[in-house]
């Protein structure tokens, strides 16, 4: 028993130790007739946090769900670590954007044990985990509340909350804070900023957020428009944390950014139709 | 003018709030009472118009449920059908469910399943009474299944119906918080489904009191359906409505229960009753 609980113990601690790296290599997903991005190399090292900016519809979330397994590719192939991605894996953890991923039937303290419990964790040790978490996420004091019972923003850390204690290696986050309001989403963005920094695991974040692309990468990659989206330029952000917003730096990167995606969302409207050269006339 | 508007204000709430809590609920029952009331009298009218040996009236249909529930045999008859749909219909529930799960869940038995499902549904269980009796005799039995045939089919479809409404997201995320096949389903699918199972129970409730009527008219010698069946050889209308009116009061009564219930116990679940 007692070697039981060190075991799981230990295993934890080595879950923590850093992330995994990922490569795609010639990545192709598709449906039906429909080739969503295709041609996609791209390599994330070990601890580093990717964000994975484009205008809506060009595949980033598609691309994520390939790399949490929910998806499979059509060509090519996703690494994580030293195994290929051929399903949904624990050590790959999920932010989903909507709060309909949380288990509206358990309290937020049920909710967070949900991984550990899964895979078996004594119930004490499964305490200990839900308290240290809730309490990274500041939300010790709602431990007992329903999620429906939270604001937008509490909801969207009880899911952070809830998938960092499943101690993942790696952790997708699908536009987390994208239907939250500008305020929330400001203070969202530190929180992570500050848990990361904990907590290194590998991030790929997908957003259409210039500025929280910004804040919180280490590396920004740009995708062009789908269908077929391919990735177009890539941007190493060599600021230090915590980032202002502010600084001559930050707002020299936004600009170009912008440029750069410009491109990319006028190309996806004229993909869905706009006419975009009326318009701006 | 400050002074008169802060008083306004002050005493707006007073004026609105009835003074007990007798007048709120009298307020809110008042509808009802009122429409129960007409429907009695529409009743008592159309009674007196067509004559003792077509139609009873009110006070008649009650004198005869005093009669009756002197002697015990409208208990008895209670009991009788009660009994009956319960068991029918509880396992119609307990059978329906998991069978909507795994149907909805598990392509290859919702592709065993389905030719039966979309063939049986179609069948009343009115068309299977003589066979039932047949097959199982006159006993309990017979009541039971025809009970549970006329049950399991709605839940399960609406249960199929609850498993295909989960948000993708929630069972994306259990999967990739590490549950298996099986965890998935009784830790996700199961709880996510019980307001369309819920659902599906009620509608199923109300089935089995279609149902029992014509299971006991036709292989029974007590319950309602065959009081009002054997009414009919005493020449008793009186009788016949009773039946008709302790039939409609013992389903109002099951399903208020079943939402009385379920709203207690299944409340985080997100039944809404």
């Amino acid at each position: 028993m007692v070697s039981d609980l060190n075991n799981v113990v230990r295993a934890d601690d080595a879950a923590r130790s850093g992330g995994l790296r990922i490569v795609f290599r010639d990545l192709g997903i598709g449906f039906g007739g429909y080739q969503a991005v295709s041609g996609i190399n791209l390599e994330i090292e070990d601890s580093e946090f990717v964000c994975l900016l484009g205008p809506s519809g060009c595949g980033k979330s598609t691309l994520l769900m390939a790399l949490a397994g929910f998806v499979a590719p059509n060509r090519g192939s996703i690494r994580l670590g030293d195994s290929e991605v051929t399903g949904p894996n624990p050590e790959c953890g999920v932010v989903f954007q909507g709060t309909e991923a949380l288990f509206d039937w358990l309290t937020v303290r049920r909710n967070v044990a949900f991984g550990p419990r899964m895979r078996g964790v004594p119930r004490a040790r499964q305490r200990e985990i839900v308290d240290e978490f809730l309490g990274l996420v500041g939300l010790r004091h709602t431990a007992d509340h329903f999620p429906n019972q939270l604001s937008g923003g509490m909801r969207q850390r009880v899911q952070l909350a809830r998938v960092l204690a499943n101690q993942p290696r790696v952790v997708l986050m699908d536009e987390p804070f994208g239907a939250l309001d500008a305020q929330t989403r400001e203070v969202m963005q530190g929180e992570l900023d500050r848990i990361w920094q904990t907590h290194r695991s590998t991030v790929v974040f997908v957003t259409h957020d210039i500025d929280e692309a910004i804040l919180l990468a280490d590396r920004v990659v740009v995708m062009s428009a789908g269908p077929e989206a391919r990735i177009k330029s890539s941007y190493r952000v060599e600021l230090p944390r915590p980032r202002q917003e502010d600084s001559a730096a930050f707002t020299d990167l936004r600009r170009r950014l912008r440029q750069d995606i410009g491109d990319e969302v006028r190309a996806s409207l004229r993909v869905q139709g706009a006419d975009i050269e009326g318009a701006a006339a | 003018m400050t002074d008169m508007a802060r008083s306004t204000v002050s005493l707006a709430p007073s004026r609105t709030r009835p003074r007990g809590g007798g007048h709120v609920i009298l307020r809110a029952a008042a509808p009802t009472v009122l429409t129960v009331l007409l429907g009695l009298g529409v009743w008592e009218l159309v009674a007196w118009w067509y004559g003792p040996a077509l139609a009873a009236t009110p006070a008649q249909t009650l004198r005869a449920g005093v009669d009756l529930a002197r002697d015990g045999t409208l208990g008895d008859a209670v009991l009788a059908s009660v009994r009956r749909i319960l068991l029918g219909w509880g396992l119609g529930v307990v059978v329906g469910a998991p069978i909507g799960i795994l149907m909805a869940r598990v392509a290859t038995i919702r592709r065993l399943l389905d030719p039966y499902i979309e063939f049986f549904r179609f069948v009343p269980p009115i068309a299977f009474v003589t066979l039932t009796i047949v097959w199982f005799g006159i006993g309990e039995t017979s009541k039971i299944v025809l009970i549970f045939y006329t049950s399991v089919f709605i839940v399960t479809i609406n249960t199929i119906a609850g498993v295909l409404a989960i948000d993708e997201s929630k069972l994306r995320a259990a999967v990739s918080l590490g549950a298996n096949r099986w965890q998935v389903l009784h830790a996700v699918v199961l709880p996510a489904t019980v307001p369309h199972i819920v659902t599906g129970a009620r509608l199923a409730m109300g089935n089995s009191f279609l149902t029992i009527v014509s299971a006991e008219i036709v292989a029974a010698d007590n319950g309602i359906g065959a009081l009002i069946w054997q009414s009919r050889n005493y020449g008793r209308v009186d009788w016949i409505f009773l039946g008709i009116i302790v039939l409609g009061v013992l389903g109002f009564t099951c399903d208020r229960l079943i939402r009385i219930v379920a709203g207690r116990l299944l409340r985080r679940y997100g039944v809404k009753v």
